[in-house]
């Protein structure tokens, strides 16, 4: 069982591997995006403050929401998601790897820039190892949320906007407490509710979601 | 008489139904399949061939009746069902980007096998793919992928193979191929179920089941 998850995660990332310029995008958006707010709004230090948590959190969020087609379309399209379902080891094994493999590929890469990002944010010094803590543990659960999302819309022709009312909901209490725990680390107050609220959550998300992902997908196949 | 797991037939249904978009595809479908017995689903197009094989392999569900295997309900017996069947569908499930060696061995993996590179290349050379193990499988003819699944089949060693449409893109050659890959199965104990619109000429007993008799 164990193996099964290894394979499939060596799978993904190799793929991913083979195909870099994909690998690439959610990065390259995420920096965009963040390095355009100075341009648009203000260069001035006390502005970029005030808005740094909320825009690379918001940022973050879009970055991961936008490279969740590729979490399980391409393994749609050529059947071998069929193939996962027919395995004889238990689907929600299967689907944590590759919520796994989206992650190391995604999230992680977001996590590593946050602290050059904060920098052009003026973020604070002692908040930037909350930001970056903070991703860590909520981009997991973006991934894992957004598994139960994609796997109900596969199957729809342009279901984007379909994916984004399911899920963002779901997304949002990880962005409050993502980007407050930034806010608040900025003003040298504590940060340890926040924190445990976004760990709480990345436990539930992690023990259920790959459930609900897994039957979502044995909905979408039997149609 | 009890009917004990050894007597029972490898598959069986009991009166499936099948309805898609308020379509009645098929009705009280009986299906017995002993091992080493070979099935041809036969029908129109659109006459409900797919959605049966889906059904059979547990993709689908039958909105009525239901599928044994080796006499259990399938749904009872899902890990054994699915270490001993597999299925081909019509789609390549081969990924561009891997190698053929790779792209077999991510599909063993997937149903826990394992094989050694010298037993890969022998199916592989069996298939007629010999010196393809290392060419990226976008790089080869939809037939060539075909082949990659054909050498995948050898490796996996079910019982019973559900194949929709094996033919599809094969040529002569690879026809001929398919069919003496089915009289091997069947002569260690293998069943097969699968649909074709392509003749298929077997040298045994092959029984048929055809679907949407109205058209």
């Amino acid at each position: 069982m164990l193996k099964a998850f290894y394979h499939l995660l060596a799978r993904d990332l190799r793929l991913a591997f083979r195909s870099r310029h994909e690998l690439a995008n959610p990065l390259i958006f995420f920096i965009l995006v963040v390095t355009l707010f100075p341009l648009a709004v203000s260069p001035s230090s006390e502005t970029l403050q005030v808005m740094a948590p909320g825009v690379i959190w918001v940022s973050a969020l879009l970055s991961v929401l936008l490279s969740l087609d590729r979490l399980f379309k391409q393994d749609y399209e050529d059947g071998s998601l069929d193939q996962l379902m027919l395995s004889p080891n238990p689907l929600v094994i299967l689907v944590l790897a590759k919520v796994c493999a989206h992650w190391l590929l995604t999230g992680l890469p977001l996590v590593l820039i946050a602290p050059l990002l904060g920098m052009f944010m003026y973020v604070p010094d002692e908040a930037v190892g909350v930001l970056m803590f903070s991703l860590l543990l909520g981009t997991p659960v973006l991934s894992l949320i957004g598994a139960i999302g994609v796997s109900l819309t596969v199957a729809v022709n342009r279901g984007g906007v379909l994916l984004s009312l399911i899920i963002l909901p779901l997304y949002i209490p990880v962005l409050i407490f993502g980007a407050n725990a930034v806010d608040v680390a900025s003003d040298g107050l504590s940060v340890r509710g926040q924190m445990l609220f976004l760990g709480a959550v990345l436990v539930l998300a992690l023990s259920l979601a790959p459930l609900a992902t897994a039957v979502a997908l044995r909905i979408t196949a039997s149609r | 008489m009890s009917n004990s797991s050894t007597t029972a037939p490898m598959l069986e249904t009991r009166s499936l139904e099948c309805v898609r978009d308020d379509r009645l595809l098929f009705s009280d479908l009986t299906i017995k399949l002993a091992a080493g017995e070979v099935l041809q689903i036969e029908g129109a197009n659109g006459s409900g061939k797919t959605s049966l094989l889906r059904i059979l392999c547990g993709l689908r569900l039958a909105d009525e009746g239901e599928v044994l295997w080796q006499g259990e309900e399938v749904a009872d017996v899902r890990e054994d069902y699915y270490a001993n069947m597999i299925y081909i569908g019509h789609l390549p499930c081969i990924k561009g980007d891997l190698t053929t060696m790779e792209n077999i061995r991510s599909l063993l993996d997937t149903r826990s096998r394992s094989a050694s590179d010298d037993e890969i290349e022998q199916a592989l050379a069996k298939v007629g793919l010999a010196g393809f193990d290392d060419v990226v499988s976008k790089a080869l003819s939809s037939g060539q992928r075909r082949r990659i699944l054909l050498a995948f089949l050898q490796l996996a060693r079910a019982k019973l193979w559900i194949m929709d449409e094996p033919l599809t893109a094969l040529d002569v050659q690879g026809v001929a191929l398919v069919e003496s890959m089915l009289m091997e199965h069947r002569e260690t104990g293998g069943s097969a179920i699968f649909t074709t619109h392509h003749g298929m000429q077997l040298p045994c007993e092959m029984s048929s089941v055809t679907l949407g008799v109205k058209c």
